[in-house]
């Protein structure tokens, strides 16, 4: 989106090479797009965020190290309280899928940078590591009496011509809905942010009106990323509680 | 002679730790209930999007299905039907987590307000 250029509101969202021509690999394009830039700028923020945050271990945390502190409290006690005991095991992914989310929602409210989570391949391959990885959990847990999952209790066993159908699809929806929720909200907020953005010029003086009303979406934005972010990590987790403990 | 002493310091610090922990549970419990409209723009959407996903993944399966099989109309007819099943039952699942949700912080609430008084 370099200035200068069109001003579609969507142009944000493009994916671009860097190197200025697709890169192929035996036929596949591997080329180091904008989209894995802002992923891999993530993982290091990320990265340094808490590896220098924790350096002093201190017994009382000092600003960055409570904020630290803060996102392992947030997916602790989220896991704690949806799943229960049990959840600790996954606390590395829930933890690491929050602080993804979280952190690409903010970086990519930063100007001129890209929102990797705007993109529903994005926030759909995650969705679906999510849910192959949640129903291997379940089946490993359950065996084959994981199938009951299908069937609500107590309902009489002629409904199940209805019922099976109906949660299988039930089921199957999950990581539409995780998926799409994340990508629809980013890509809202985003839009709205260029399209308001475009009346400031247009309006000339009066332009003042849709600058003051976007710094209130801007704020709106910043609940919504980490909103969203919180969101998507507690439906892991609800999904998680479904395959361990059976609803 | 110190070993009262010792006890009586004990009994108090874990009444204090009591109080604080109550007085911790219950500010946490008015923060998820105090944040208002913005949560509920969050419910809303929740809802819509679970709604229309199943939709979706019903009217999805039922076209693959009618192109494998070859019985045009009728997968998409039934899957539609069971995704619209599948979609409010969603729906009811997670106003039921609401619910679940919203009591259990009621309680808290109530239990934090009958402590003090």
């Amino acid at each position: 989106m370099a200035a200068g250029e069109k001003h579609s509101p969507v142009d944000q969202f493009k994916v671009t090479s860097l190197s200025g021509e697709p890169t192929s690999f035996g036929g596949i394009d591997v080329s180091f797009t904008n989209s894995s830039a802002a992923m891999l700028v993530t993982v290091l923020t990320i990265t340094l965020f808490l590896v220098f945050s924790m350096r002093g271990r201190a017994l009382i945390p000092g600003r960055w190290q409570s904020c630290a502190e803060i996102c392992y409290e947030i997916v602790a006690n989220m896991l704690r309280d949806n799943v229960g005991s049990e959840g600790r095991k996954y606390f590395p992914f829930v933890f690491t899928i929050f602080m993804f989310v979280l952190f690409g929602n903010f970086i990519g409210l930063i100007p001129g940078s890209f929102t990797f989570t705007s993109h529903i391949i994005v926030t759909f391959i995650m969705a679906a590591v999510i849910f192959v990885g949640v129903t291997v959990i379940g089946f490993a847990r359950h065996g084959l009496g994981y199938f009951r999952m299908f069937f609500p209790h107590g309902a009489p066993a002629w409904t199940a011509v209805i019922l099976v159908p109906i949660e299988l699809v039930s089921y199957l929806s999950r990581p539409v809905s995780l998926s799409v929720r994340l990508f629809a909200n980013m890509v809202v907020g985003h839009v709205l942010l260029k399209v308001i953005a475009g009346f400031v010029i247009a309006l000339g003086f009066f332009g003042i009106v849709p600058l003051a009303f976007l710094v209130g979406i801007t704020a709106l934005e910043f609940l919504v990323a980490a909103l969203q972010a919180y969101i998507f990590t507690i439906l892991t987790c609800i999904y998680l509680h479904d395959a361990i403990h059976m609803h | 002679m110190t070993e009262p002493d010792d006890r009586s310091s004990l009994k108090q610090l874990d009444e204090r730790l009591k109080a604080a922990r109550s007085r911790h549970d219950r500010s946490r419990g008015n923060d998820s209930t105090g944040k208002g409209a913005t949560s509920n723009i969050g419910v809303g959407f929740r809802i819509a999007v679970e709604l229309i996903a199943a939709l979706a993944v019903g009217v999805g399966i039922g076209i693959a299905l009618d192109s494998w099989l070859g019985t045009k109309p009728w997968m998409l007819i039934t899957f539609f039907i069971l995704g619209c099943g599948a979609g409010f039952t969603n729906l009811i699942r997670v106003a039921r987590e609401l619910d679940r949700k919203t009591r259990l912080a009621k309680q808290s609430k109530d239990l934090g307000k009958g402590h003090e008084g």
